[in-house]
């Protein structure tokens, strides 16, 4: 899997696993928002590359790699101030239809039941 | 009582920005008005999501939109409170322009005793023709719900 520059900016990393990828954000001076806590936007950032990542997976375990696809939009709730540590992020397709894909992700720290954001994303999907 | 909202001034703080995200990502502050602040993010090459197009990620357009609407609610309230992101909802409506820098504008519409309403454009040159559309809610923290 290759990763864009943005991606590399914010340091992610996919770790090893089945089904769509788990994309690990290391705490650092590029992530800090306010003093001790990532940046919000940092966060928005690693659910969006999840997102995308998990529609890749998808479209690939359906024989489908040559689409494009092009984001919509995304909702992003923020829950709880990112710590000083790494935060992970999967996404989940809800649905994958021929034109629209609907795609939600989850960022966490310690727990992933206490997630720190989450969001939900649209993406048109073309094939031209 | 509620706490006294502290100085803030939009164009010295992004001037002197501490090490941390937005620092990284070039953010330079444009101008402000009394509820409303207008922040710029160049087109870098380390910012781009599409390698392919050279079309910047939608990331850093979030935190773009994130920051600005972050200050223009600093504006609304006459300086800085602390405050958190609660939610944003960022609609992309056509890819930004390769090589250009991505203008976003916040504006603080509404603020009730706990929660500031915000919406915003971001665009690459035309103000009517936006890459983006944002509406978010911050949360007012440090006081009594």
């Amino acid at each position: 899997m290759t990763l864009p520059p943005y991606a590399d900016l914010l340091g992610i990393t996919p770790e090893p696993g089945d089904g769509a990828p788990v994309l690990a954000m290391p705490f650092g001076a590029d992530v800090i928002g306010r003093p001790g806590f990532v940046h919000g936007g940092a966060l928005a950032g690693l659910l969006e590359m999840a997102a995308i990542v998990a529609l890749k997976h998808a479209l690939e375990t359906e024989g489908r790699s040559d689409t494009r696809i092009k984001p919509i939009n995304v909702t992003v709730d923020f829950m709880r101030g990112g710590r000083e540590k790494v935060t992970r992020a999967q996404g989940h397709v809800s649905r994958l239809g021929t034109r629209i894909a609907n795609v939600e992700t989850i960022a966490w720290q310690d727990d992933r039941d206490r997630p720190v954001a989450a969001a939900r994303l649209n993406f048109l999907l073309a094939t031209d | 009582m509620d706490p006294a909202p502290f100085p803030f001034d939009p164009a010295a703080f992004f001037a002197a920005l501490p090490a941390g995200h937005g620092r990284r990502l070039g953010v330079r502050y444009d101008s402000h008005g009394s509820d409303w602040c207008q922040l710029i993010l160049p087109w870098r090459e380390d910012l781009v999501g599409d390698p392919a197009r050279g079309v910047i990620a939608s990331g850093p357009i979030v935190a773009l939109l994130d920051m600005a609407t972050s200050v223009g609610v600093w504006m609304k309230r006459g300086g800085f409170l602390p405050h958190a992101t609660l939610d944003l909802r960022v609609d992309y409506l056509r890819p930004a322009t390769p090589g250009r820098e991505v203008v976003g504008r916040g504006e603080c519409y509404r603020v009730t005793r706990s929660v500031a309403f915000v919406r915003g454009i971001a665009h690459d040159g035309d103000p009517d023709d936006p890459v983006a559309h944002v509406a978010g809610t911050f949360m007012f923290t440090g006081v009594p719900a």
